[in-house]
């Protein structure tokens, strides 16, 4: 009786010490990749701070838009408002500051701080990239996991789809969409941003070309694993050939997915321009469209910084969910 | 009635058939190791007798019986029955073999959840138990690790143990020990004897005579998908009928004085017909009878036209003479080539901690000697190659190279001298550039030497490849078209070319198949008695260092422990860590 009761301690008194320390070596990661993402988000603040000094023409005429007449004592009252008359190293601290507290200035079009402007508009967006990414990983993993390693004739067929789904221009699949479901059957609105059907053609229209990706990567993936002899091993202890798929195979195929979902994730927001344009609905793709042919810079600015936060922000989870997938990366 | 009947099983993918007509039957409580080099179809076989002879494979038997069962009858869902429940399967290397994302426990656990051997509750604690029965001590700290936190040693232990869970009647064990060190080795196949005692049936494979030797009742030996000579192991191991066997045995080295070959002398080189013996192109009794047919097997279980004569097995003849081989080796008091002093490297742990991979090493080289190093992982030796080399500098001692300065010195200094020192590596794979020919290979450091370009030079890598037993055919190929012991010889010929005064090789055979590896030993030895290169030869293996060293340094975490003479140390170590490693080398002997 004594002796598992002096071993479990004994395991225990070991266990405790090496948790400690495998936590404080997950912490220092999540330090170490915050300080990575505030640098990084720094720097897009600063390039697009120069890319803004070195539009050419004087800011203030494409402020006021062309052909548009002002007086030097406007001209003058504008410099000073916006603090173009500093030196632009000050401009750029009073820049950075203004940053920190969240403040992105005011859309030279829309008079409006640009904050505001953005955050009515991210809402569709989000939707739209939400649903999208859950359409592509669902419409991948089961065409993945069902056809890896097995099903000669369904495998070709589903990796001509993949090929088919990638090289199409994403308009081309959207205007198919639009005319099958939506012309010929009637079982989705044209267009709008009215609910969630309105939502299912625009998501599916990103969805299919990511689904494409990351199919491919994932059956890649699958199959790799289940060559390996942990995989023989598994079979060889009586699972079947699905199970070993779900239990042991998947886990190892998506280390090389997440990647690339953290990276197409960020991508959905330009893919979002073309899509948004097509199904004439609201959003950042279409707010970037208008900001960029306008020249209006704050709001162009806004929206660089924007996908700049989504990609720091969407790298720093993938790395994070490696940690939590692969074990053999948690180390000091 | 045997618990596994095999008769007549034919494993084919396509057209090729890669195990033939093989027979055996094993009982509970014994062993049965089926032997062979890689290719020889004994890792198929392994697999078949669990069903998973893998996509594309066409098995076909007059019987193959299982406990009274058919198995070539069994469907899937029959076999998923027996895997795991009744046969336990174990492979090579569990840092591969156990999933590496899941955690050791579970993977253990994992045959009682899909058999429901155990209720569910209980699994933990039959978990703790099947790893404490397999010698992991701790067992629930290391059933909460990941594979890759356990020693190799202690993760062979636990794939055991979850081969074990569901107490199968029939383990398979696939190459179990080849990853291990001796030392690890030996405790692993004392556990496999204690299973063996408690009645359990082990099918060994293995290429590795000496792992046989410790634990098989019977050995079948197979070459080509054919069971070339089968029978208790005593009689195979002791008396082989087979010139195969015979081969396979001679190979082992350190069972030899230093000088006397391995290799067996080469045949006709006839290919055989279809129909024929599959090593007659290798065998030195073949004839053509042996090329066209196949004899009956005869009653000892030799399947040979010309088999040795009892008689003549135990006193067969090695057919070349040793003589040249008992030139005293140069005493190590003339001035050394390479000298080693006292050297230490330490390297800073992901922890944070210093790690000293070399503390205090102090040896020497003498020109055209060889000195082996051996030890297991972590003793440090590669990082011994390394400094030899200069690719390392160490953090204290010196190295001397040639009388002059080789350790502290700036890489412009070292450069002139570099090609005086060439390296031999276990993978010449990872060390050739995969889209370089076998010409551009070796004319590499031919090109360093300044010697001249186009004819002139293919003429000299044409005299390497001879050197070294390659014909110049293969110039033309790519590493990925040569055999592994083609890739080996390349390797050596790459050394040789800018002619260096010594070659540091770092364990230049441990990749190889018995066979290849002592012709690449008696290669080795050839050469440098011809050109008088001397050889720091590294190696875990011991019966390799025995071999082929003049001297010998025993490692130990990073400390020479022993060193001497080779035959002083092997025959009288005084180190008990040097004891150890030979008593777990040479331990049991054939039962």
């Amino acid at each position: 009786m004594t002796a598992p009761t002096l071993t479990r301690a004994r395991a225990d008194a070991r266990h405790r010490p090496l948790l400690a320390s495998r936590s404080r070596a997950v912490l220092g990661a999540v330090a170490q990749r915050l300080l990575g993402a505030a640098a990084v988000l720094l720097g897009a603040a600063t390039v697009a701070f120069v890319a803004l000094q070195l539009i050419p023409g004087d800011p203030v005429t494409v402020m006021l838009g062309p052909g548009n007449p002002a007086t030097p004592q406007l001209r003058a009252r504008i410099r000073a408002e916006y603090g173009l008359d500093h030196p632009v190293a000050q401009q750029y601290l009073h820049y950075l500051g203004r940053l920190l507290h969240g403040d992105l200035g005011e859309s030279y079009q829309l008079q409006q701080p640009v904050a505001h402007v953005i955050a009515g508009q991210l809402w569709p967006t989000v939707q739209l990239a939400v649903l999208a990414m859950g359409f592509a990983l669902v419409l991948a993993l089961t065409a993945a996991v069902t056809t890896a390693g097995r099903r000669r004739a369904a495998r070709a067929a589903v990796q001509l789809a993949e090929l088919l789904s990638v090289s199409s221009p994403p308009y081309w699949i959207g205007i198919v969409l639009l005319t099958l479901f939506s012309f010929h059957w009637r079982l989705f609105p044209v267009a709008g941003a009215d609910g969630f059907a309105a939502l299912v053609l625009p998501a599916l229209t990103l969805a299919l070309p990511l689904a494409g990706v990351l199919g491919q990567v994932l059956r890649e993936g699958l199959e790799t694993a289940l060559g390996q002899p942990f995989a023989v091993t598994a079979r060889a202890r009586g699972l079947s050939d699905t199970a070993v798929r779900l239990r042991h195979a998947l886990r190892h195929a998506t280390t090389a997915l997440v990647t690339l979902t953290g990276w197409l994730t960020g991508s959905l927001l330009g893919g979002a321009v073309l899509v948004e344009a097509v199904f004439a609905r609201p959003g950042i793709g279409a707010l970037t469209l208008q900001a960029t042919t306008n020249k209006d810079m704050p709001l162009v600015v806004g929206v660089v910084l924007l996908s700049a936060s989504v990609f720091v922000v969407i790298s720093t989870l993938v790395d994070l969910l490696y940690l939590l997938i692969d074990p053999r990366l948690r180390r000091g | 009635m045997s618990l596994l009947t095999v008769e007549g099983l034919t494993v084919s993918f396509g057209p090729q058939r890669v195990v033939r007509d093989l027979s055996f039957t094993l009982d509970a409580g014994q062993c049965l190791a089926v032997v062979g080099e890689s290719g020889s179809g004994k890792s198929v076989t392994a697999r078949t007798l669990v069903g998973l002879a893998g996509h594309g494979a066409h098995v076909a038997a007059r019987r193959l019986e299982f406990a009274g069962r058919d198995l070539t009858a069994l469907r899937e869902r029959e076999w998923r029955g027996l895997r795991g429940r009744r046969i336990g399967l174990v492979l090579q290397d569990a840092l591969v073999s156990l999933d590496p994302l899941r955690t050791v426990g579970a993977e253990v656990a994992e045959p009682l959840r899909v058999h429901g051997t155990v209720p569910r509750p209980l699994v933990p604690q039959r978990v703790q138990e099947l790893l404490a029965d397999a010698g992991v001590p701790e067992p629930a700290w290391r059933a909460s690790q990941f594979p890759h936190q356990l020693s190799g040693g202690l993760r062979q232990r636990a794939l055991i143990a979850s081969a074990l869970a569901a107490r199968p009647e029939l383990l398979i064990a696939d190459e179990p020990t080849t990853a291990l060190d001796v030392t690890v080795q030996a405790q692993i196949l004392d556990l496999f004897a204690g299973l063996r005692d408690a009645g359990t049936a082990l099918v060994l494979i293995s290429h590795d005579l000496s792992v046989v030797a410790r634990l098989a009742d019977h050995v079948a030996v197979m070459h080509a998908g054919r069971l070339v000579e089968t029978g208790p192991a005593e009689q195979v191991l002791n008396r082989p009928r087979h010139p195969y066997t015979r081969s396979l045995l001679d190979a082992v080295p350190g069972a030899h004085a230093k000088g006397a070959r391995l290799s067996a002398p080469p045949g006709t080189g006839l290919p055989p017909g279809p129909d024929g013996c599959s090593y007659a192109a290798s065998c030195p009794r073949a004839d053509d009878d042996c090329r066209t047919f196949l004899p009956s097997r005869d009653a000892l279980g030799s399947l040979c036209h010309h088999p040795l004569s009892q008689a003549a097995a135990a006193t067969y003849a090695r057919p070349v003479a040793v003589t040249v081989a008992t030139d005293p080796a140069p005493p190590p008091t003339a001035a050394p080539l390479l000298e080693v002093v006292s050297v230490g490297k330490r390297y800073r742990r992901a922890d944070g901690a210093d790690h000293h991979a070399v503390h205090d090493v102090s040896f020497q080289v003498a020109p055209g000697e060889t000195l082996g190093v051996v030890g297991e992982s972590g003793s440090g030796k590669t990082t011994v190659a390394r400094i030899a080399l200069g690719l390392v500098e160490p953090d204290s001692g010196s190295v001397r190279f040639g009388g002059d300065r080789w350790s502290g010195l700036s890489e412009r200094q070292r450069r002139p001298r570099r090609l005086r020192v060439q390296a031999v590596q276990q993978d010449p794979l990872g060390s050739f550039d995969p889209r370089w020919d076998v010409e551009r290979l070796i004319g590499e450091p031919l090109a360093r030497t300044g010697a001249p370009r186009g004819r002139a030079r293919r003429e000299q890598v044409g005299e390497l490849l001879h050197r070294v037993g390659l014909a110049p055919e293969l110039m033309r190929r790519r590493p990925i078209e040569l055999s592994g012991g083609q890739r080996q010889r390349v390797a050596i010929a790459r050394a040789l070319a800018p002619e260096p005064d010594l070659i540091v090789a770092d364990e230049p055979v441990s990749a190889l198949d018995a066979s290849v590896q002592a012709q690449i030993l008696d290669l080795l030895a050839d050469l440098q008695r011809e050109l008088g290169t001397a050889l720091l030869f590294i190696s875990h293996d011991l019966g390799v260092i025995r071999h082929i060293s003049d001297r010998v340094v025993v490692m130990q975490g990073g400390r020479v422990v022993e060193a001497g003479a080779a035959e002083e140390v092997f025959t009288a170590p005084t180190h008990p860590y040097a004891k150890e490693l030979l008593a777990a080398r040479s331990g049991g002997g054939a039962r």
